[in-house]
């Protein structure tokens, strides 16, 4: 599994792009998240992907050569804290329910809401952590789960962030004419 | 000033120093057309938009500039599929302009809709929707420099018909293309640097692969300085050919499927190669597995996502070809590779008897025959335009190409048809120089509709059709490797010289070897376009040639003896 952050534009379309670039590569995709950043023309994607170490250093150069995509770094072998959050609906009825709350709290989450014949159970952490709390979950019967995928950042110093203004790299000039 | 959309679009093209514009007019993009004749552009009008787009890429394949290729919306927009894609596997610097229905109509899957963006997205460098007047001058002009910077592609910009309609002030100094804020890369790194240089300079059997990156980069003179400095030799890819004299003696020729012998055992046996402005190919490399193992290898590459993606190497430099080579002059020594060049001497052994060229004239007409031909008349100086197939192969081989784009042939995607519309961009291009066509019966047949603009034009371009009756190559892999069970390849053709009569214009049959260089002569010297049907021998090989999947090394080799069958009468 490798993770990439990457830095888009914040215009429809770019999810697009992204997901046909892995399509055309012959990559799958485990997990692609998006959302906003402080700056509101950026958004940024944590893409997981079912592939090799060169399979994602030549995703994350072809993810770079999108226009709209200003930064992307494979952050795989990096130092980093990664997060999935899920919202899950297990069987539970007055006999049982304790002893599910109990193994909930240990894997600290939370129950967010509580019904007659079942429970919704919050639990964020790594993909490891809520793979865990499922297992023990699915003896008791798991009706429906949501999960939105892993998020994920680099530790302390190393910062990764989108670039601010137009850089001299863009070469915002037109080219010269045909000569002809 | 108050300008519509399609105005602005015209005065932003004029002011990029765009002259011509290829397309085909309709409903949705009727704005910009009216537009047009009020602008000082020049629209060729294609006969189909398939044609224009390939003429828009040989336009920027003969200049290095970028081509304009214009359609409506729908089946206008999707008959450019093709030529987009080409343009791509190619890296050529195409701009495609269409028209789309009005904004408020988007999705509605209104007459002549179609989501153009979406069909095109994974064949273009980039493209955009543009559904508000303001936008159409920044998004253009962001449209050139996408298109013509780094490795260069096509770009489509697809205009509402609102958005021609509407409208704006226009400023020019106002409308400022604003691309989004890249990161830099420092693509410069100092181990590969230093360890590119170490190979280079204790190398004994070293080999220099040379592609189009080095056109594109217009590096050619910092390259031969990089060939006489490092005393190395070069082996060409097909696109690569005129970034080095063809003529030269450090010129080895063209690598891969249909490569010399002597080019592709010198490439098996090298002890190192560098890769300049090429991206390994599997028509240059044969089997991956099998692919020049003895060698070290470096990579010299402006795109990225190219370094270590079929090969892996050894050093990698991201960088303009032109640029990388001048930083490493400096710190390349020169090197006698006396012993080196002797064994590739004798590598070309006997092929020089084997080649047709030296064999006596047997009453046969041979396509490389033609070829080595023309090259004689026209002294390597003529632009030559080709299709896909044999007679491709056999120009390759049989006309030696001193200059750069001089010859404009569909390498990647390898698309027929494509020689007759990218021949007239190429002629519109650069007018002063002599163009010829050199194309096969079967893709002749895909595009001949050109002949049409060719002549409403007033182009004088020569075609050379290398007519065998066969789908050539096709045929030939058929021949090999199914048994010669000719499926679907054996072609019948009009009489083409009197389908040019049809057109207006004089076309003629050549089908011996004594007429070919009077027929050539004669072609030249009229100022009007010129038909050439060259009837050569049917099943006619192009040699030598790896297999598909084989190692480089294992080469079907030329036959000893020519060909028996004789040109047949239709």
């Amino acid at each position: 599994m490798q993770t990439i952050v990457a830095y888009v534009e914040n215009k429809p379309g770019v999810l697009n792009r992204v997901a046909s670039l892995t399509r055309r590569l012959a990559i799958n995709i485990d997990s692609l998240t998006v959302g906003p950043t402080e700056n509101e023309e950026i958004a940024r994607m944590t893409i997981c992907a079912h592939t090799d170490e060169n399979g994602a250093r030549r995703l994350e150069a072809s993810l770079e050569k999108l226009v709209d995509v200003l930064v992307a770094e494979n952050i795989s072998d990096r130092s980093m804290l990664e997060r999935d959050l899920a919202l899950i609906k297990v069987a539970a009825d007055q006999q049982n329910r304790p002893h599910l709350m109990e193994l909930i709290k240990v894997f600290r989450g939370r129950v967010v809401d509580v019904a007659p014949e079942s429970l919704i159970v919050e639990v964020s952490g790594t993909v490891d952590k809520i793979d865990g709390l499922l297992e023990v979950l699915r003896p008791f019967g798991v009706l429906e789960m949501a999960r939105t995928g892993r998020i994920a950042m680099t530790r302390g110093s190393d910062l990764l962030r989108p670039p601010t203004a137009a850089t001299p790299d863009s070469k915002d000039k037109d080219p010269a004419p045909a000569s002809s | 000033m108050k300008l519509t959309g399609a105005q602005i679009l015209c005065e932003t093209l004029e002011r990029l120093g765009v002259r011509h514009v290829f397309g085909y007019p309709g409903g949705a993009i009727l704005p910009v057309y009216d537009a047009i004749g009020k602008s000082k552009l020049h629209h060729i009008l294609v006969r189909h938009e398939q044609g224009a787009t390939h003429m828009a890429d040989g336009y920027a394949r003969a200049t290095g500039g970028v081509g304009v290729a214009m359609a409506t919306s729908g089946p206008g927009a999707t008959n450019m599929v093709t030529g987009i894609a080409t343009a791509m596997l190619d890296s050529s610097p195409v701009v495609c302009i269409t028209g789309q229905v009005s904004s408020k109509l988007l999705g509605s899957d209104a007459f002549q809709e179609v989501d153009i963006t979406g069909i095109t997205m994974p064949i273009t460098k980039h493209n955009v929707v543009v559904s508000k007047v303001e936008d159409v001058a920044h998004t253009v002009r962001e449209a050139f420099i996408i298109a013509n910077s780094g490795r260069p592609g096509p770009v489509l910009v697809d205009i509402t018909k609102d958005a021609q309609q509407a409208t704006a002030d226009f400023d020019w100094e106002a409308t400022v293309p604003k691309l989004p804020p890249k990161r830099i890369r420092n693509n410069h790194d100092q181990k590969e640097f230093d360890r590119a240089v170490e190979l280079l300079n204790s190398a004994k059997r070293p080999v220099i692969l040379a592609g189009r990156g080095i056109i594109l980069s217009g590096a050619m003179r910092i390259f031969e300085q990089f060939v006489r400095t490092s005393n190395i030799p070069v082996a060409m890819t097909l696109l690569g050919i005129g970034c080095f004299p063809a003529t030269d003696p450090m010129n080895l020729g063209m690598m891969g499927m249909h490569g010399e012998a002597w080019v592709n055992t010198a490439i098996q046996e090298a002890d190192l190669l560098i890769a300049v402005g090429m991206r390994f190919d599997d028509r240059v490399t044969g089997s991956l597995r099998t692919y020049a193992r003895n060698a070290r290898k470096i990579h010299i590459e402006v795109d990225r996502a190219e370094i270590n993606k079929n090969v892996k190497v050894d050093a990698a430099i991201v960088g303009d070809a032109g640029e990388t080579l001048a930083n490493l002059l400096p710190h390349v020594h020169e090197r006698d590779h006396a012993a080196w060049f002797a064994h590739i001497k004798e590598l070309k052994g006997d092929s020089a008897v084997r080649d047709i060229q030296s064999l006596p004239d047997s009453g046969h007409l041979f396509a490389a025959h033609v070829i080595n031909d023309l090259w004689k008349v026209t002294k390597g100086g003529a632009i030559v335009v080709t299709d896909v197939g044999q007679h491709q192969m056999w120009e390759a081989q049989y006309y030696h190409h001193d200059q750069p784009r001089t010859l404009i042939t569909s390498g990647g995607l390898g698309t027929m048809g494509f020689a007759l519309p990218a021949a007239v961009g190429a002629k519109f291009a650069r007018p002063d120089s002599e163009v010829w066509v050199v194309v096969g019966d079967g893709g002749f047949q895909m595009t001949m509709c050109e002949l049409a603009t060719i002549v409403q034009e007033k182009l004088k371009i020569n075609i050379a059709i290398i007519n065998n009756g066969y789908l050539g190559m096709v045929r030939q892999w058929q021949e090999f490797f199914y048994d010669k069970r000719y499926i679907a390849t054996p072609l019948v053709a009009p009489d083409f010289a009197a389908l040019a009569n049809a057109f207006g214009i004089r076309g003629e049959r050549v089908t011996t070897r004594k007429e070919v260089v009077p027929m050539i002569e004669s072609a030249r010297s009229s100022d009007q376009a010129v038909l050439l049907d060259f009837r050569v021998e049917q099943e006619d090989s192009v040699y030598p040639m790896v297999p598909a999947g084989a190692a480089l090394h294992e080469m079907i080799r030329r036959p000893n003896n020519p060909l028996v069958e004789t040109a047949s009468e239709p």
